[in-house]
């Protein structure tokens, strides 16, 4: 009756996939090669990250999918629909509800609890590669614990635009061990990476996984005298109000109206239900 | 106990290479090399093109593996060791902190898509520096005394001049007080004037730092100016040794006598 095994990929793939998982799990950071297949969609889509949902997911799941914070973005929507119609889980829009969390771009608001998995769409695991093309040098650095060409990064961005630019992407140290890229979420996002789920993050067209387990030291490099910065639009949500979580800037008119908004749209919503209005919120409902 | 008297009296060689041979295949690429240097001393190893000197010197660095021999570096830690032999991780913590390599092609050395002021930091944030200031205060200081103009600290190599480049990887080399730098014609494939200036420069801080060295040439004009003693090099073969002056001025090996005299006729 079902031409597809449970959400699509065969049990021997989803045994290697989980292999290369819990390797992960016990080398947090670390990048573990996996041998990824051909999913139904474009790379770009997040192929790692629907073959890790893939691979930790249960009948008895509830996912969400986010797309820069938002659910109803076409490519959240289409992955959601491609769990529901090859894992038939329950899918919700709901932080709080969700057990599996595949997400683009943004780590949700609302702290994430002990029995929930946040996986990451991986576009480039690789935080050195930008300044050192080989793979065989970048391996090895990473076995050397050779890191200074990360700040040379950092040292550049400072050198040229004042203070360090990096926003997205922005490298950690996990566990005083490997560097990590944390795909690219806005840095702000950067310390809510020391958390009670797990974390599992794929990269499909490059071939790996890696992984934070609960309560990983997770430490954005940065110099004494530029120390990290979460940083933040200087503004509230004009629908909600919130003055703490990531904003995005949307164009509300053609005549250059905008307005600050959450870019998690689950959090705005529920401020809202709850009663909270930002300065431009009963406009925007009515 | 008297190797332990001299050593305690400062008087250990840097660098002990002991029948040190590479091949290519059927091809010698070097062989039966064996030579102390000692700390503050300048070596030069020339012979004509294909004579095994970068084969030499990369064996010496631990670039390339050789077949046979020791090299043993007086390490800061544990005393003279087999570089041959310490763990990859030992030898590339040495090539970042106690060696520095100079390249014949500075892009070979460099990284282009870095600025100058990055090429000479990183060396220092390869070590643990994290103060952006003090790694920034430092290259600055670098490009100085290389004599390349403060403003130029953030512009990539790639806009640089082929004598200023290289004057860039050797500052980004020196950056960190190496304790031996490995040279291979570094005045090679620049203008004769652009020579000139380089290995002024060169001398300068050599006797300035009291900089132990191994440079490799084809240009008998650098080793006169740089080197205190001489290695000739033919087929692989070291033929010759001995004080810079005495081997040029007066050239036991027939081969050696060639050699100078051909640059005589230049
Ligand atoms: N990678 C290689 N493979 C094979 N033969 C080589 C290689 N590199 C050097 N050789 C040979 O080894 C000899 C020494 O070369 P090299 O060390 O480059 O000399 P030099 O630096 O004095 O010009 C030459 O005969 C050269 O052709
Ligand atoms: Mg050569
Ligand atoms: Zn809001």
């Amino acid at each position: 009756m079902n031409a597809y095994n449970f959400a699509y990929l065969d049990e021997q793939t989803k045994r290697m996939i989980r292999r290369a998982l819990l390797k992960g799990m016990a080398i947090p950071g670390y990048q573990v090669p996996f041998a990824s297949r051909e999913m139904p969609m474009p790379y770009g889509w997040g192929t790692g990250g629907v073959q890790v949902s893939a691979a930790v997911m249960t009948p008895e799941d509830c996912f969400k999918v986010i797309d820069q914070g938002a659910d109803d973005t076409t490519n959240a929507v289409s992955i959601r629909r491609f769990f529901q119609a090859t894992a038939g889980v329950a899918v919700t829009e709901k932080t709080a509800e969700a057990t599996v969390i595949q997400t683009r771009h943004r780590i949700p608001e609302r702290d994430l609890v002990e029995g929930q998995i946040l996986v990451y769409q991986v576009p480039i695991p690789e935080p050195l590669r930008f300044l050192e093309p080989s793979e065989v040098e970048t391996r090895k650095m990473h076995a050397l614990e050779e890191y200074g060409l990360m700040h040379v990064k950092l040292y550049e961005d400072i050198a040229r635009h004042g203070d360090i630019s990096t926003s997205y992407a922005y490298p950690v140290k996990v566990e005083g061990r490997y560097v990590m890229d944390p795909s690219p979420i806005p840095k702000f996002d950067n310390p809510k990476l020391s958390m009670a789920a797990i974390q599992l993050f794929g990269a499909g067209r490059e071939q790996r996984i890696y992984a934070l387990p609960p309560y990983t030291e997770v430490v954005s490099l940065d110099f004494e005298d530029y120390p990290f910065q979460a940083g933040r639009a200087d503004h509230d949500c004009d629908l909600c109000g919130a003055d703490n979580s990531y904003l995005d800037e949307v164009i509300t008119d053609d005549a250059g109206g905008r307005m600050f908004v959450c870019s998690d749209t689950d959090f705005c919503s529920e401020r809202r239900e709850a009663g909270h209005v930002g300065a431009l919120g009963v406009e925007a409902v009515a | 106990m008297k190797d332990m008297a001299m050593t305690e009296a400062g008087l250990s060689p840097l660098l002990r290479v002991e029948g040190l041979a590479k091949r290519y295949g059927a091809r010698i690429g070097c062989t039966e090399v064996s030579f102390d240097l000692w700390p503050g001393e300048v070596m030069g190893i020339v012979g004509e093109s294909g004579s095994g000197k970068t084969t030499l010197l990369n064996c010496l660095a631990g670039q390339l593996a050789p077949d046979a021999g020791r090299v043993l570096f007086d390490t800061r830690g544990r005393g003279m060791v087999d570089t041959l032999t310490m763990s990859e991780s030992e030898r590339r913590m040495l090539g970042r902190t106690d060696w520095a390599f100079v390249h014949q092609h500075a892009q070979d050395g460099l990284r282009m898509n870095v600025s100058a002021g990055g090429n000479v930091g990183e060396r220092l944030m390869a070590v643990g520096a994290q103060h952006y200031g003090d790694i920034r205060d430092k290259a600055i200081d670098w490009l100085d005394r290389v004599e390349i103009a403060e403003d130029r600290v953030d512009d990539r190599p790639s806009a640089f001049s082929g004598g200023m480049r290289q004057r860039l990887q050797i500052a980004r080399n020196l950056v960190t007080g190496p304790r031996l730098v490995f040279m291979d014609e570094p005045t090679g494939g620049l203008d004769v004037s652009v020579q000139a200036r380089l290995l002024d420069l060169l001398r300068g801080l050599v006797r300035e730092m009291g900089l132990s060295a191994i440079i490799v040439t084809h240009d008998l004009a650098v080793v006169r100016l740089l080197a205190d003693r001489l290695m000739v090099m033919k087929s692989g073969h070291v033929v010759e040794t001995g004080l810079t002056d005495q081997v040029l001025d007066d050239p036991q090996h027939a081969y050696t006598q060639l050699l100078v005299s051909s640059v005589l006729q230049v």
